[in-house]
């Protein structure tokens, strides 16, 4: 396996990072998809029903299937890398759109009466106190878009775009092992960098969860 | 001062919360609104910074409708301080109680300072600053909660159920508190309570609703005690309200004995305890000419001779009172 790396290098970092932006740029743009969508789900109250059922709907749609009819709606060519990332942004706007709006539906209804008895405007509120006490709800959900894009892209491989699946595919064709230890080895790695890193960032921005139920 | 002008909620379903109110709350003063659950106290308490609006009838606050001012702005001059305080999770007990001076453009720096300042001020360690409201008390939490809503310092407070949260000891520290920072502050109060006694302790006007949002009655504790308005208010402020009233008035005008031969006192005069034949028994405690009826009354049922003892500032016993003085004393103050 090691000379396999040291003598295919080029080509493993390539997928490497391949892999890496068709997972986290999905994460990021459906993200802000997601936060409005989701604050919309608790702003109007019957939305929230129909939000999470449109959600679960979309999430369950397979994704090589997803992968495949993209390019017909959206006129890319079929080995567009856009089609791989389109649809892990619609993934994960179904995971986290919800989580959002599960996320705000947690807050206090205490803590939200007293912030607007403070005088405090809505948007002002909701960025300085219902998002900030929503957070830990919202980045657990984080997590998991995270993980499941980053598992996700390798499926592209089937299409020709898939980053460090791709490294399966070539074992497969060449009925050779290495790559494909190789490339499962990395993205394993990679899921649990991505997963360590928000649960760091996690820490550091809410430093008050840890203290939850410990009363002095 | 806080003006209810023939104030009315109607809600959507049907039920009245508040019915024809007109109110008035003193400047500088505690207004209790006090009643049975459902009786509209709250609601009307949440007219005044317009969490609820009236279905008819106007709030106003020094002449001015609430209705015509900026929401935000409004509340910000307006304290609030609930049930279980409400403070916010994700800021730090400083954070929490620089909320509305933040609101209102100072720096942070500047909210900060100052609000370590309003923690001594009701009674917290400036140790707590850097804690997390899930890592305090009830009883510390409901502190916190006062410090917030008096942070920018308004002139205006109000308080929906602000003690009930806690155990009676806890109460009772936050109650003396209350009564001191008050003194200090002369904010104009209003606060909701169901517990009538908790009323007459803490307000300087009592509000007494009845179930379908009425006034049942306005007055000063006293003024309820001696003469309730109705059966209603009579039941609602209890069968011992005779006993409360002693509250009021000081024993300034109690007339006392020489004091017996049986009473032994220290080389300063000071009461020890009631001589018997083989022992000495404490008294069970003094009072001073600024003390209330009711703990003389108290001092003379409980003591083993029923004599109660008064001492001077000096500490030096000056006179007793025996029940059948007590009694006069009570007799000439009802025909009085």
């Amino acid at each position: 396996m090691i000379t396999y790396l040291q003598n295919n290098s080029e080509v493993v970092l390539a997928a490497l990072r391949q892999h890496i932006a068709l997972a986290l740029i999905p994460v990021v743009l459906g993200f802000l998809i997601a936060l409005p969508i989701g604050y919309l789900g608790v702003r109007v109250p019957w939305l929230y029903h129909p939000l999470v059922n449109v959600c679960g709907v979309l999430y369950s749609i397979p994704s090589l299937a997803l992968f495949v009819f993209l390019p017909v709606l959206l006129g890319t060519k079929i080995l567009s890398p856009l089609n791989i990332v389109v649809a892990l942004t619609i993934y994960t706007v179904a995971l986290l759109a919800r989580t959002v709006a599960d996320g705000l539906r947690s807050v206090d209804a205490l803590v939200i009466e007293s912030a607007t008895a403070m005088g405090y405007r809505r948007v002002r509120r909701l960025v300085d106190v219902e998002l900030p006490v929503a957070l830990p709800v919202i980045l657990a959900g984080l997590r998991v878009a995270t993980v499941a894009n980053i598992s996700l892209v390798s499926v592209g491989a089937l299409i020709g775009v898939g980053g460090l699946g791709q490294l399966f595919t070539r074992g497969f064709q060449l009925f050779y092992l290495e790559p494909i230890l190789v490339g499962i080895i990395l993205s394993v790695l990679l899921a649990a960098v991505a997963d360590l890193i928000i649960v760091l960032i996690q820490r550091a921005v809410t430093p008050w969860t840890r203290f939850a139920g410990s009363r002095a | 001062m806080i003006t209810f002008d023939d104030v009315v909620k109607v809600y959507p379903g049907g039920g009245t919360a508040v019915d024809h109110v007109s109110l008035e709350l003193p400047t500088g003063r505690t207004t209790v609104l006090v009643g049975p659950s459902g009786c509209g106290k709250t609601t009307s308490l949440r007219m005044i910074n317009r969490l609820i609006s009236p279905t008819s009838g106007r709030v106003l606050i020094d002449g001015q409708d609430v209705a015509q001012q900026d929401e935000a702005l409004l509340r910000r001059g307006i304290g609030y301080v609930i049930q279980h305080a409400g403070l916010f999770p994700h800021r730090t007990v400083l954070d929490n109680v620089a909320t509305v001076p933040v609101l209102v453009g100072k720096t942070r720096r500047e909210a900060r300072a100052a609000a370590l300042g309003l923690l001594e001020r009701v009674g917290l360690d400036p140790a707590l600053a850097k804690r997390y409201p899930a890592q305090l008390s009830g009883g510390q939490q409901q502190r916190v909660g006062v410090a917030r809503a008096l942070a920018a310092d308004p002139p205006i407070m109000l308080m929906d159920e602000p003690f009930s949260a806690v155990d009676p000891v806890v109460r009772e520290g936050l109650h003396r508190e209350f009564l001191r920072l008050q003194q200090d502050l002369g904010k104009t109060i209003a606060m909701v309570t169901h517990d009538i006694d908790e009323a007459i302790k803490l307000g300087d006007v009592v509000a007494i609703f009845r179930q379908g949002g009425t006034l049942a009655q306005v007055g000063t504790p006293q003024e309820l005690l001696a003469d309730p308005a109705d059966g209603f208010v009579a039941e609602f402020v209890g069968r011992d309200r005779g006993l409360r009233s002693l509250s009021f008035d000081t024993a300034a005008d109690l007339p006392v004995k020489p004091v017996p031969d049986d009473l032994e006192l220290d080389g300063a005069g000071r009461p020890v305890g009631w001589r018997k034949t083989n022992e000495t028994v404490p008294t069970g405690g003094t009072f001073t000419k600024t003390d209330s009826l009711r703990l003389v009354t108290d001092l003379a049922i409980l003591s083993p001779v029923g004599i109660a003892v008064r001492v001077g500032e000096d500490g030096a016993a000056d006179g007793v009172v025996r029940h059948r003085d007590l009694v006069d004393h009570l007799e000439a103050r009802r025909s009085s």
